[in-house]
């Protein structure tokens, strides 16, 4: 049986096929026609069934066969393939931030969710980043050079733009800013987490996991060590497939 | 019709055409509906029709016609005149543009909407009725009632109490009083025990018929959608009560039948979901259409659209018109409305409707910058987790910006309550 996931996030579309062989991942950047996305990024892959998760899902759903499931539970499933242990899940998207709480059989017990704002998420970062000049891949590296940090105190993207271009005229090192602007985020996935309970082990997936300075800093302010697998945005395609398979928890090394 | 009430007939026509798709997509498009709720459809397609025509030839026959905003009012004081009581919607996000020039940005869809209606000149309710009852509910509706009485010239506000202790049933007790006396002057008639018991018989009637129905929705499979139960409850404040109390009758022997043959309109164990929060009000759909579209079914609304509104009855067996008065004090003393403190009653209710309707799970709903109800949606999921109940906390107002989120939210919960029936 082979098995496909599909994520289809606001920013990028992931997959995972999975089979007792192999395993194949690829990720593209979504765009205005997420279905040509997909389809292209199907193309030439085998499978016998797919699942479909993230903002896409529904609209996938309507063109091809496929099971649907939310981004919380794929989250959780891929999560716990790859950390067999993990009761506390953070998820930093495009878009959005989930805090997800387990139970030991790696049932969902609590999720929070932001609602429509999308402050503090990856896009908040990626366009803070394009304010300072900056690479989305650089930008955590950037903040982790610098010893302090300027106070950035607005979690409205727009806002804090507009903060961050009257820290520059006021000459606030550019490394400072970075890092101010990382730290104006953590507070709210801190407080969605303590909502849902904190249990140990952390697992931090989704793209901004990928940054550094982010992780280092949720380490700090928890207390706790997070623990980011090798392709965190892949957990929800990942989880996709083993949903498909019908398999609650494998441990998943390949990946 | 239209010019006389004074409505902007553009902007009515708009109206009316975004309520008609809404219905044709959120409930014609059920499959499996009861036949009874036809009537219900006739309701909702000449709610700007058929049923202004009544209430204008009610004001030439002499009869006054009353609108409300809220379950507080009793509904029984204008029966006994003959008069006609209304519910004034406030659920939809129109003139919301207008509307912020006199009540700021943070405030709550339902009381917007309000200054929505009346400045868009859209709503002929509010253009039609002879007397309009504000309450001092929240704080947010004591002071728009201020700035309304501005726009309106048959405003009437009523005090409620926030305690019900002694000295707030006694405060209660002297409105209803001042209320009766209001009523009586605008209509030129005398409440007698007599016209007030029948005035409490007949909206007894149409709460029993009510609980009728909430008591079938226990069933499962469930014979009725949430959504056409919410409808319901809806058109309860805003029909004639006595057809409507036989058309409602009507459904619950469909119901039953239903019920016998092991019919439903969603699968057996289909996910079971109570509501609780903040009333929804004709035509805010939003939450119930995404939670029966993603596969769950509502059972039961804690909300004064709903189980709150309509509980308990009054006495009837009184002697006196003072005794009677006291009879409808205290069923009204009963409603536990988030403007009271404390409000421990609502705690027991939430949990004693997801034990007779079997709910797997309750979705909390709060309208942004209601304060009372957001307040206490921390107490109840907090009660309510520690009784093992799943609970989901959604707040929002009547945009549709966030409806792709409250979809995901309300996928995962089913997800989760189904893992654990």
């Amino acid at each position: 049986m082979i098995s496909a996931g599909i994520d289809i996030g606001s920013r990028t579309v992931k997959v995972v096929v999975v089979s007792e062989r192999h395993t194949v991942k690829r990720i593209a950047e979504n765009t205005f026609d997420p279905l040509s996305v997909c389809t292209s990024l199907l193309e030439g892959l085998e499978y016998d069934t797919i699942t479909a998760t993230g903002y896409g899902r529904h609209l996938f759903g309507q063109h091809f066969e496929c099971n649907i499931i939310s981004e919380i539970k794929a989250f959780s499933m891929g999560v716990r393939a790859v950390a067999v242990t993990s009761r506390t899940i953070l998820d930093i998207g495009g878009q959005d931030i989930k805090a997800i709480s387990l139970d030991q059989g790696g049932n969902m017990r609590k999720f929070e969710m932001n609602d429509k704002c999308s402050a503090g998420t990856g896009r908040f970062l990626e366009i803070m980043a394009l304010a300072l000049g900056c690479s989305v891949r650089g930008f955590g590296e950037l903040a982790l050079t610098a010893d302090n940090a300027e106070n950035v105190s607005s979690m409205c993207t727009v806002f804090a733009e507009s903060e961050v271009i009257s820290m520059l005229a006021k000459g606030a090192p550019r490394n400072e800013i970075a890092l101010g602007i990382h730290k104006s985020i953590i507070g709210r996935a801190k407080s969605m987490l303590q909502r849902v309970s904190l249990e140990e082990s952390l697992a931090f997936v989704g793209g901004v996991s990928l940054n550094r300075c982010i992780v280092r800093l949720i380490e700090e302010s928890l207390g706790v060590r997070a623990y980011v697998p090798d392709a965190p945005q892949l957990m929800g395609a990942l989880g996709c497939a083993l949903h498909g398979l019908g398999q609650k928890e494998a441990a998943w090394e390949s990946l | 019709m239209w010019t006389d009430l004074g409505l902007d007939l553009e902007s009515h026509d708009a109206l009316l055409g975004i309520l008609g798709q809404a219905y044709q997509d959120v409930y014609l498009s059920q499959k499996n509906r009861p036949r009874g709720m036809q009537y219900f459809d006739f309701v909702m397609s000449e709610v700007h029709g058929l049923r202004i025509k009544e209430l204008l030839d009610a004001k030439r026959q002499g009869r006054p016609v009353v609108g409300a905003f809220c379950t507080f009012v009793p509904e029984e004081m204008v029966l006994a005149i003959d008069g006609v009581c209304v519910g004034l919607c406030a659920g939809a996000e129109f003139g919301f543009d207008e509307a912020e020039r006199y009540v700021p940005r943070n405030t709550c869809s339902l009381i917007k909407s309000i200054f929505g209606f009346k400045l868009g000149k859209v709503c002929p309710y509010i253009e039609s009725v002879d007397l309009l009852v504000g309450e001092n509910t929240c704080d947010g509706k004591k002071k728009a009632y201020e700035i309304l009485g501005t726009l309106v010239d048959c405003l009437y506000v009523m005090d409620l109490p926030q305690m019900k202790s002694d000295a707030g049933r006694a405060l209660l007790k002297s409105e209803y009083t001042k209320f009766m006396a209001k009523i009586e002057e605008i209509s030129g008639k005398e409440i007698s025990l007599q016209n007030l018991r029948r005035g409490v018989q007949i909206a007894n009637n149409k709460r029993k018929a009510a609980h009728r129905l909430n008591r079938l929705r226990a069933a499962n499979p469930a014979p009725i959608s949430g959504l056409d139960a919410l409808l319901v409850n809806q058109v309860y404040f805003y029909d004639d009560p006595v057809r409507f109390t036989d058309s409602v009758n009507k459904i619950c022997d469909e119901l039953e039948d239903r019920i016998a043959e092991n019919d439903g309109v969603f699968a057996p164990d289909t996910p079971r979901i109570l509501i609780s929060g903040c009333p929804m009000a004709v035509p805010n759909w939003k939450v119930p259409a995404i939670v029966e579209d993603s596969g769950a079914v509502i059972v039961g609304e804690e909300s004064c659209v709903g189980e709150r509104g309509t509980q308990n009855l009054v006495d009837v067996t009184a002697d006196s018109l003072d005794g009677l008065l006291d009879s409808i004090v205290d069923r009204y003393c009963r409603i536990d409305c988030a403007i009271f403190t404390p409000n421990e009653s609502r705690l027991d209710h939430v949990k004693q409707l997801v034990q007779q309707y079997k709910a797997d799970g309750v979705i909390h709903y709060c309208l942004q910058f209601c304060q009372p109800y957001q307040m206490e949606s921390g107490p109840v999921e907090t009660a309510l987790e520690n009784s093992d109940i799943p609970v989901l906390r959604i707040d929002t107002d009547y945009s549709q910006e966030d409806v792709g989120q409250i979809r995901t939210r309300v996928e995962a919960f089913i997800e989760r309550i189904s893992a654990q029936s």
